[in-house]
């Protein structure tokens, strides 16, 4: 029986090409102030057709003018994080919009989930400024499918956690060091595609719109 | 039968809507990557770090890609070996097979389109969809991507509203690309709520954290890889690099190249499988590293840099020849510079070696390719190679284009530049005979007019002039 890893492997290692050392990479990143990282992600992701507003404690009730605007009748949510609990505590008015905390595994939820959920909320690790982007690590409290499936999505941002670049972002927080989660993700702007004539449609198979709610009083002074 | 490529070339110069859709395209992803790279010194800097890193994960290739088996295994991912796409192909068949998947869902990836996998499986009796909304346009009419990054460039709105109605006449008929877009939505959704299994092609496998790293837009990709129970990942050995850090600046590298974005919609990090206690995610991750050829490209100390493409697809959106054929008519799964250098050393000179002809040569493809990959100086050498061969040398079919005719001309050639006397003669033979010489010589004269013949050649000419061979 042929063993085709010792085979690639082999015919890979008959050639010797000089051993070359590991380029150089240095950190590309911006001495940008903390008012400046928020502006600029604010607008690289409005170049994308992501909404962001600023907002404070009361962040669930803009969210529920947003969803309102919009027609949505429900939100997905993940309960058992700080922002699950937030929600619960500051929502205005279950009738008109249902709170649906995503507790069951995509198995036993998959319909409900695909079929009648009108937005998802998640948080975020924070996000980078040069290209408006939003850092994700989905966790066992909050899955993955929740910024992808419902076809609203809404994040919320601690204007803190914005950081220059992604190269800073990976670097600074030592995702090396401490392990990647399943999934980690960049997200920038809603689903699009260009695929017809080049002309951009929003929503495609992930959410059409993307609303990213950020809390500037946790941090502009601090700034990393 | 696929018909031979001057054939095509001359279909697809005979088309006019697919020419100017392609046309439209090309022009519009030039002026993008142009605005994408405004820093002419920016871009001189990360072309070059781009070429090194890339460079660097190829001369330690092989170690790199335990180091990435090691890692992945320790993250949950079960990594599996192919030579060839036949042995690509069972792989995936097997593991689809074991978990009793019917149908799987697809985002996008060259990789299984060189493996021929869609058929394959059918074949097999597994239904594969495609699930990016270009690539599903070209399946229900059982078309072949036209360009690596935007697969359905050759269609234009009228065309593909009445491919949806024909398929899809429970949906009103519309051209309207946000509601052709929102009915693709409603068919795929079904698919992504049902399937067992996705696969998915990998944009940078990371040997330091075993992590497979995809770019997208519309999140199909992200759907394949997260709602089915089992994710397979298909992967050409070449795609692997040794740092996390280095994803940063190949990505911007990418997308700028690409399309011209900073950053595409979703950058997507898989690193394992579903872990305990995570309420979704496939439970099973499989990574298939795929060499058809690539070990081959890569024993060659010149055209190993081949292996550094990072697929953007920049190459042929910059060339004058693919601009106006478009991609079909090189018949292979990569058209555009690109192609005409991978594909005569995958299938051999003998095959496909007439695409390194497709090229004026202008150096556009070399001076944009991200990677800074010397296309030119490749499709060169795969050229001379095709008639001439080169010691040393593993491309396959090396010297099988040359003509015994061409061999004739040459040695011809060759002795009448060798004997001042034989040349005079002939030329002076040829300035006499001038009205012998046809008005039409094949092709050439169908827009031109036939070049004439002095009545005294150069020589001629000086040496009354008093010159006296110098
Ligand atoms: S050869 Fe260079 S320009 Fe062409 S697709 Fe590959 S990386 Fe891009």
């Amino acid at each position: 029986m042929s063993d085709p890893r010792a085979a690639i492997l082999s015919r890979l290692r008959a050639r010797h090409p000089a051993a070359r050392p590991l380029p150089e990479n240095p950190v590309r990143r911006f001495d940008w102030s903390p008012q400046e990282r928020l502006s600029r992600f604010r607008e690289a992701l409005a170049a994308v057709r992501g909404e962001v507003v600023l907002v404070d404690e009361d962040w669930p009730l803009r969210l529920f003018a947003w969803l309102r605007a919009r027609g949505a009748n429900n939100l997905r949510y993940a309960p058992a994080t700080e922002l699950g609990q937030e929600l619960e505590q500051a929502w205005p008015d279950g009738e008109a919009i249902r709170l649906m905390p995503h507790r069951e595994p995509v198995e036993t939820c998959r319909q409900e989930l695909f079929a009648n959920t009108d937005a998802g909320l998640t948080g975020c690790l924070g996000a980078i400024a040069e290209t408006g982007s939003l850092v994700l690590w989905p966790s066992v409290q909050e899955p993955r499918l929740l910024s992808l499936v419902p076809p609203l999505h809404a994040v919320v941002l601690d204007a803190r956690n914005i950081r220059s670049t992604f190269h800073e972002f990976l670097v600074a927080e030592d995702w090396v060091g401490q392990g990647l989660p399943t999934n980690a993700l960049l997200i920038t702007g809603p689903s699009k595609s260009a695929d017809i004539e080049q002309t951009l449609a929003y929503g495609v198979h992930g959410p059409k719109e993307l609303l990213v709610l950020v809390r500037q009083d946790l941090g502009l002074a601090g700034g990393a | 039968m696929i018909p031979e490529f001057p054939v095509r070339v001359s279909q697809a110069l005979g088309n006019e809507r697919v020419r100017r859709n392609i046309r439209r395209t090309m022009d519009g992803l030039v002026l993008k990557r142009h605005k994408a790279f405004p820093d002419e010194h920016e871009l001189a800097v990360l072309r070059r770090r781009g070429k090194l890193i890339r460079g660097h994960a190829l001369a330690h290739l092989p170690d790199l890609l335990e180091e990435l088996e090691r890692n992945c295994q320790r993250n949950g991912i079960q990594v599996h070996w192919a030579e060839t796409a036949a042995e690509g192909n069972a792989l995936v068949r097997d593991i689809l097979r074991r978990h009793g998947a019917d149908l799987v869902i697809k985002g996008k990836s060259m990789v299984s389109e060189e493996m021929g996998l869609n058929h394959y499986l059918e074949a097999q009796g597994i239904r594969a969809v495609e699930t990016d909304l270009g690539e599903f346009i070209l399946q229900l009419g059982d078309e072949r991507p036209s360009h690596i990054i935007a697969p359905a460039i050759h269609k234009d709105r009228v065309e593909i509203a009445q491919r949806f109605a024909a398929h899809f006449p429970e949906y009103p008929y519309t051209e309207d690309i946000e509601g052709l877009t929102a009915i693709a939505r409603r068919i795929m959704r079904e698919h992504f709520g049902r399937a067992i299994a996705g696969l998915s092609g990998v944009n940078f496998a990371v040997a330091e954290t075993g992590t497979l790293c995809l770019v997208e837009n519309e999140g199909n990709g992200r759907l394949c890889t997260t709602a089915p129970q089992v994710h397979i990942a298909v992967c050409g050995i070449e795609k692997v690099i040794a740092r996390l850090d280095q994803l940063p600046p190949l990505l911007t590298l990418l997308t700028r190249s690409a399309t011209g974005q900073p950053i595409t919609t979703y950058v997507n990090m898989i690193s394992g499988p579903r872990r305990e206690g995570e309420l979704d995610g496939p439970r099973e991750v499989h990574l298939v590293l795929l060499d058809n050829g690539r070990s081959r490209i890569h024993g060659d100390p010149q055209l190993s840099s081949t292996l550094r493409c990072i697929r953007c697809g920049a190459c042929m959106n910059h060339c004058p020849v693919y601009s106006r054929l478009g991609g079909h008519a090189y018949g292979t799964v990569y058209p555009g510079p690109i192609g005409g250098v991978l594909e005569p050393q995958l299938q051999g000179l003998d095959r496909l070696g007439e695409l390194a002809d497709a090229s004026s040569l202008c150096g556009a493809c070399g001076e944009v390719c991200p990677v800074r990959i010397p296309l030119p100086a490749l499709l060169r050498r795969l050229r001379a190679e095709g008639v001439r061969g080169r010691q040393g040398s593993r491309v396959v079919g090396q010297g099988s284009r040359r003509k015994p005719l061409h061999r004739l001309i040459w040695t011809l050639w060759r002795w009448v530049n060798a004997y001042p006397s034989l040349y005079r003669g002939l030329t002076g033979l040829g300035t006499r005979l001038r009205w012998l010489m046809p008005k039409h010589l094949g092709p050439w004269t169908r827009t031109r007019s036939a070049p004439a013949l002095a009545p005294r050649s150069l020589h001629e000419l000086a040496r009354s002039e008093g010159f006296r061979g110098e």
